[in-house]
């Protein structure tokens, strides 16, 4: 497969100088064309600062200390996101990566009708677009996520949490970008609404052939939904694999840790008990491995050198990356 | 001294019973109802039956603006109750403030959803836990011994280590034993936890859920356990309760109701939740009609079943007629309110 956009050694701090906080440290990740790649992690490991570093969305303090991300467009030659003039920055957000925030419900703006921020996004990159069209496509795109068209001007207050989730997820595909980043879509929702419009975005994905980011803290989501899996943990990946794999077969010890967090709804009752100890405070990381202080299975080299990202040396290790030195990298990525 | 006793009442013995618990909160009137006689109301909560007893948890699962985490306010009685009643050790009981509400609250006590928000950010973790002590006498004569005892409880320990700390210098689970601490400084009977784990970290829930059942079974208590989360009501309580739009509709005990659902707002609630199994390629049955859709208005609540606008199984019965409890059959104590198990077809 092809990749869309690939993100190389990706470093983000918050802060300057000696102050500095390093949210997110030397992460590589590739999104290949049409696939959902599920980016897990608790709250602090970096998941939503790696979204907004690969997109120029960072707000000060944060500030992206070095690495590169890569887009390689429909058409032309691929091109490094973080060396963008502004200009061309305007050019590329929306019509190339498109983001869904995290309580999207709240990112409508409230004193606007939806059909005014929708026809919005096209006045500024289609300029030449007759007003007449541009409804056109904003109906057509309220009908593709499933909300009538006689909706269109209604306010934001108007609708319920799930129709405004789907409105911004209307809104992230009206220039039919390459990439749409989810940052939590579906926490402040129900779970039959979250169903109903993840099955939705699945669904189109595979009308509209885009390529999806998920990021969330629920894993079991992530299993069901996503083709493949990274798990962040203190501000690394430390494993990535296809998502029926990690599932099955996680080898890093925080990766079981996390699918033994939750409770199952069938099979036999199991007495469960999550991780012991809690998540590292980024401004005090331990040494080697951020999570051989929680870790069973930690022993001498984890508290002293950090564990590479790389193909582990199993038998059918390909496709599938670790840093844990209980699973020594064979040929590290990056 | 006289630490935290561990309780040497019978289990299974009755704490803490709503009988019919209604909830109406009024409408704020339009100026052209002035001259009318209509007053609106949220109907959130109606007829809510439920008994907490000793070293047994309760969950109550329901999506958000089902009125669970209201039913958990009535009962701490944070909140006036427009009917039924709450009957604790089968007196009925109504206190407002003052004196009759410190010794209800000494009896059951509430866990709040958010450690970010239930604890002062001012105020060291010595403070919080020494005024639920002092307020409900449980100090002994020995603040600092019952102080290391509450926190030794809590399992954050050395106690040394915690009590001079303000709460932004814990973490979100470690906050959340705080709060747990605190509700435990009063000896309560009953602790009703409004989504105690959903602020938490993954990672860290099961290990405040743990501590909660391990405090059950040590203390005795009674739990009411309020969750949107239907496979951790399986994990951890006893009985689970499905709430729908500030109504009932199924109960029993948790694994007959997780396992086999009665009711269609249940089956469509499990089918829902995250399942790893259910890989993507697979067969997805979610575009069949399972009850899609919104909850209702709960101004104008749906007449007869008010699940039935969404209801796959709707029967022209399920409009006009509130369901009323039927017995499931399966196992003992499984009930749904729905139609389609009136077998007899009897009116009651």
């Amino acid at each position: 497969m092809e990749p869309v956009l690939e993100i190389r050694n990706l470093n983000v701090d918050y802060g300057l100088g000696d102050r500095a906080v390093q949210a997110v440290r030397d992460v590589s990740l590739t999104l290949h064309k049409g696939e959902v790649l599920g980016l897990a992690g608790e709250s602090g490991s970096g998941k939503s600062t790696l979204a907004y570093g690969m997109t120029r969305l960072l707000a000060p303090p944060g500030a992206i200390t070095g690495g590169e991300v890569i887009y390689h467009p429909e058409q032309g030659s691929p091109y490094d996101v973080l060396a963008l003039s502004d200009r061309a920055l305007r050019q590329f957000r929306w019509a190339e990566t498109a983001i869904v925030f995290q309580g999207a419900m709240n990112s409508l703006n409230p004193v606007h009708k939806i059909s005014t921020q929708l026809t919005d996004v096209l006045k500024a990159h289609e300029p030449k677009l007759s007003e007449h069209s541009r409804n056109a496509r904003a109906r057509e795109m309220l009908k593709l996520v499933g909300i009538s068209t006689d909706r269109m001007d209604a306010f934001p207050h108007q609708l319920s949490g799930g129709m405004r989730q789907r409105v911004m997820i209307g809104m992230a595909l009206i220039l039919q970008p390459q990439v749409v980043i989810m940052d939590e879509p579906t926490t402040a929702l129900d779970v039959v609404m979250q169903r109903q419009i993840l099955g939705q975005l699945i669904d189109l994905r595979e009308r509209l052939g885009f390529s999806v980011i998920f990021i969330t803290h629920d894993l079991s989501l992530l299993v069901e939904f996503s083709n493949r899996i990274a798990i962040m943990y203190g501000g690394r990946i430390v494993e990535e694999a296809p998502a029926a794999t990690l599932y099955r077969d996680a080898l890093h010890p925080y990766s079981k840790g996390l699918l033994g967090s939750f409770p199952a709804l069938r099979g036999p009752r199991r007495e469960l008990s999550g991780i012991p100890g809690s998540p590292p405070d980024l401004a005090g990381m331990p040494t080697g491995c951020s999570f051989h202080p929680r870790c069973p299975k930690a022993f001498e080299p984890c508290s002293t050198a950090i564990p590479v990202l790389g193909r582990p040396d199993i038998p059918d290790g390909a496709g599938r990356s670790v840093a844990c030195w209980l699973h020594p990298a064979e040929q590290p990525v990056g | 001294m006289t630490s935290l006793q561990d309780a040497k009442a019978p289990a299974d013995e009755v704490v803490l019973e709503a009988i019919g618990l209604t909830k109406h909160f009024p409408v704020r009137r339009k100026v052209r109802d002035l001259f009318t006689r209509k007053h609106d109301a949220v109907h959130a909560v109606d007829d809510v039956h439920l008994t907490l007893r000793r070293g047994k948890v309760v969950a109550l699962v329901g999506e958000s603006g089902s009125g669970k985490s209201t039913v958990a306010r009535v009962l701490a009685q944070l909140y006036p109750r427009t009917g039924g009643d709450i009957q604790l050790h089968g007196e009925s009981t109504r206190v407002k403030a003052g004196r009759q509400f410190r010794g209800y609250a000494s009896r059951v006590q509430m866990i709040f959803q958010d450690p970010f928000a239930s604890l002062n950010p001012v105020h060291t973790v010595r403070y919080h836990l020494a005024r639920a002590l002092r307020i409900h006498h449980n100090d002994g004569g020995d603040l600092e011994a019952a102080l290391a005892e509450l926190l030794t409880r809590v399992s954050l320990t050395p106690p040394e280590r915690y009590l001079d700390k303000f709460p932004h210098e814990l973490s979100g689970g470690q906050r959340q034993r705080v709060a747990i601490a605190r509700a435990l400084g009063a000896r309560p009977e009953a602790l009703l936890a409004d989504e105690p784990v959903s602020m938490l970290d993954v990672s860290i829930r099961l290990g405040v859920l743990n501590l909660l059942r391990d405090l059950k079974e040590r203390l005795n208590l009674a739990i009411l356990y309020i969750t949107h989360d239907i496979a951790s009501a399986r994990y951890f309580a006893d009985e689970t309760l499905v709430m729908y739009a500030g109504r009932m509709v199924e109960g029993g005990d948790s694994e007959s109701v997780t396992q086999t659902p009665a009711h269609p707002y249940t089956r469509l609630l499990i089918d829902s939740a995250p399942d790893p199994d259910r890989l993507t390629g697979d067969t997805d049955p979610l575009e069949e009609d399972r009850g899609n859709g919104e909850p209702p208005s709960l101004i104008h609540p749906p007449t007869g079943c008010r699940f039935h606008p969404r209801c796959p199984a709707v029967m022209p019965r399920c409009s006009t007629d509130l369901p009323v409890r039927l017995e499931i059959g399966d196992k003992p104590g499984h009930w749904a309110a729905c139609w389609l198990y009136d077998t007899a077809g009897a009116e009651k």
